[in-house]
């Protein structure tokens, strides 16, 4: 990815950052300006709490270009509690078995390297399982 | 969402395509004019080319396939239809379908009487990491893609959500590539005209020939268990669950009703066309149904006035096993949840009930991805003229239905044919 689109990303790829409609109601991931439920205008941001369960997922073992370090992989469709499904990797899973309704919160991690060692390192959100018995 | 009639009716006269397979010696260019030329030959009555109005090509991506853009005006010019119009629509994998409905509108709005509708695609110049990528363009690459997801991972997500909801296993999806492979076996234009059992004998003669040991697969579905012979791509879809990389080119010619017994003794008449669109899957209510395919095919039962249950075959977008599951139940084929039933009872195979993909599918037929929605089209013009040899489906045939995905379902359409006698 260039880094200037990266960089237009980083907000939402970092914090989360998505918007709220002042007429519905509604909370919308990824921002667009425009709400999808109620078609009116919807720029006020809104951030997220990182908090949902995997809605589904698939593991990974033929990775595209710049992945096929990581592989094989969880990736998801994570339903956050606010509402809206997010696709992202899944981490730290260890040895748990990852399960539809598995509870899960957002993380900051390094997301794909461009090119070689050298390449540049793009980071954003993953998710991984909420430990249980941790107060928050 | 409102539907309406067509202004007028709409023929199918003629239709050919290329083999589809992997042809390091050929460009889109001389599998678009094999296809043309197939198609020229198939018109019962003949047809001047001078007659040809306009000229629509679905494509997906020549131009990062090839490095070839604007290839409208080039497929004319290689099959000596400059100067008509000639216009390239693009819809990911449904390009080819969409070429279809806007060849149908044409000819409805009265603009043109005559047509040609193509798809093409060449895919394997590319090795097979950059096809994928090129593939992946199709997705959202902003917020899909960088997750690490392909389209083997869509569908394999939407696969697992379909297992939890409704207690399918890895072994329903084998069962439709055997299927598929099946009735490919009996298609001398698909990639891979051989069943799973045949290629699985395949790798236990050549094993022996080159004095290695001989794997002792009991059968198909012991075969396509082994991790070797069949790998997890994303899990629970593996390699025989996937559509191949392919080239291939598919060509129709589309005529105002009342000039059907002009070219054709046996025109088929396209009755109903649906198109629906969506947003990425993580802005659906539902992993396990498209929706856009649900909404395209209401429209073309309503406009056709029929029912699911009229229908006596279709081809449908089996990019992968999961993709012809769900594709069942959306065209209304059977009840959400039992899709995989009826796959497993047999319902969909060639003397089934509800015969689904006698071509092979995408499967095993192949997958020209701008090219496959035409592709569709021959086999229901050949099956319903009762032209389709060993896989013809037996006794009389009055519907057939082709339903053509674009991605995960963000662009779907349907179209609904007719024989009429």
């Amino acid at each position: 990815m260039e880094i200037p689109r990266h960089w237009r990303l980083k907000k939402q790829r970092y914090a989360l950052v998505g918007e709220v409609c002042p007429h519905c109601d509604a909370r919308l991931f990824p921002p667009r300006d425009v709400c999808p439920e109620c078609g009116g205008e919807a720029k006020q941001p809104y951030t997220f709490s990182g908090r949902g369960e995997v809605y589904s997922f698939t593991i990974m073992h033929d990775a595209p270009t710049g992945y096929d370090e990581q592989a094989p992989y969880t990736v998801a469709l994570v339903k956050l509690v606010e509402g809206p499904v997010i696709t992202a990797q899944l981490t730290d899973l260890g040895e748990q078995p990852v399960e539809i309704g598995m509870p899960v919160e957002m993380v900051t991690r390094k997301i794909r390297q461009d090119g070689d060692a050298s390449g540049l390192l793009v980071y954003g959100y993953k998710f991984r399982p909420v430990m249980p018995g941790v107060a928050r | 969402m409102p539907n309406h009639k067509l202004a007028r009716g709409v023929a199918l006269v003629g239709a050919g395509m290329s083999k589809f397979g992997a042809f390091k010696g050929k460009t889109s260019r001389d599998l678009f004019v094999e296809a043309y030329v197939e198609m020229l030959e198939s018109v019962d009555l003949g047809i001047n080319p001078k007659e040809i109005e306009a000229l629509y090509v679905g494509n997906y991506s020549c131009d990062l396939f090839e490095g070839q853009g604007h290839i409208a005006p080039i497929m004319a010019s290689w099959t000596g239809l400059n100067p008509l119009p000639a216009v390239r629509v693009e819809d990911a994998c449904a390009s080819a379908g969409l070429a279809l409905r806007e060849g149908i509108l044409a000819i409805a709005s009265g603009m043109y009487d005559v047509v040609v509708v193509s798809g093409v695609e060449k895919m394997t110049d590319l090795p097979t990491e950059k096809v994928t990528d090129t593939l992946a363009t199709a997705a959202d690459v902003q917020y899909e893609i960088p997750a690490g997801f392909t389209f083997p991972g869509f569908y394999a997500a939407m696969a697992t959500a379909y297992m939890h909801a409704y207690g399918a296993t890895p072994e329903t999806f084998m069962r439709v590539g055997i299927k598929n492979h099946q009735n490919g076996s009996m298609n001398e234009k698909a990639q891979f005209g051989a069943t799973i059992s045949s290629m699985m004998e395949g790798r236990k003669a050549s094993a022996a020939k080159k004095g290695l040991p001989i794997p002792e697969w009991k059968d198909e579905m012991d075969f396509l268990h082994d991790d070797r012979a069949n790998p997890i791509i994303a899990w629970p879809m593996r390699l025989y669950d996937c559509s191949p990389i392919s080239d291939g080119a598919a060509v129709v010619l589309l005529v105002s009703e009342d000039l059907a017994s002009k070219y054709s003794r046996n025109p088929i008449y396209i009755t109903g066309t649906g198109q629906a669109s969506d947003g990425a899957l993580h802005d659906r209510q539902i992993l396990t149904s498209i929706p856009s395919a649900r909404l395209a095919a209401n429209q073309a039962y309503q406009m056709a006035g029929i029912t699911p249950a009229d229908i006596d075959f279709a081809e449908v977008h089996d990019c992968f096993t999961i993709a012809e599951i769900i594709a069942t139940e959306d065209l209304g084929f059977f009840e959400p949840g039992k899709g995989w039933i009826a796959a497993e009872q047999g319902d969909t195979s060639r003397i089934g009930p509800k015969p689904i993909n006698l071509s092979g599918g995408l499967k095993s037929k192949g997958h020209p991805v701008g090219a496959s929605g035409v592709g569709q089209v021959v086999e229901v013009w050949k099956q319903l003229r009762g032209q389709a040899g060993e896989r013809q489906v037996p006794g009389k045939l009055r519907y057939g239905l082709t339903h053509n995905v674009g991605g995960t379902g963000q662009t779907c359409l349907v179209h609904i044919f007719e024989r009429r006698d």
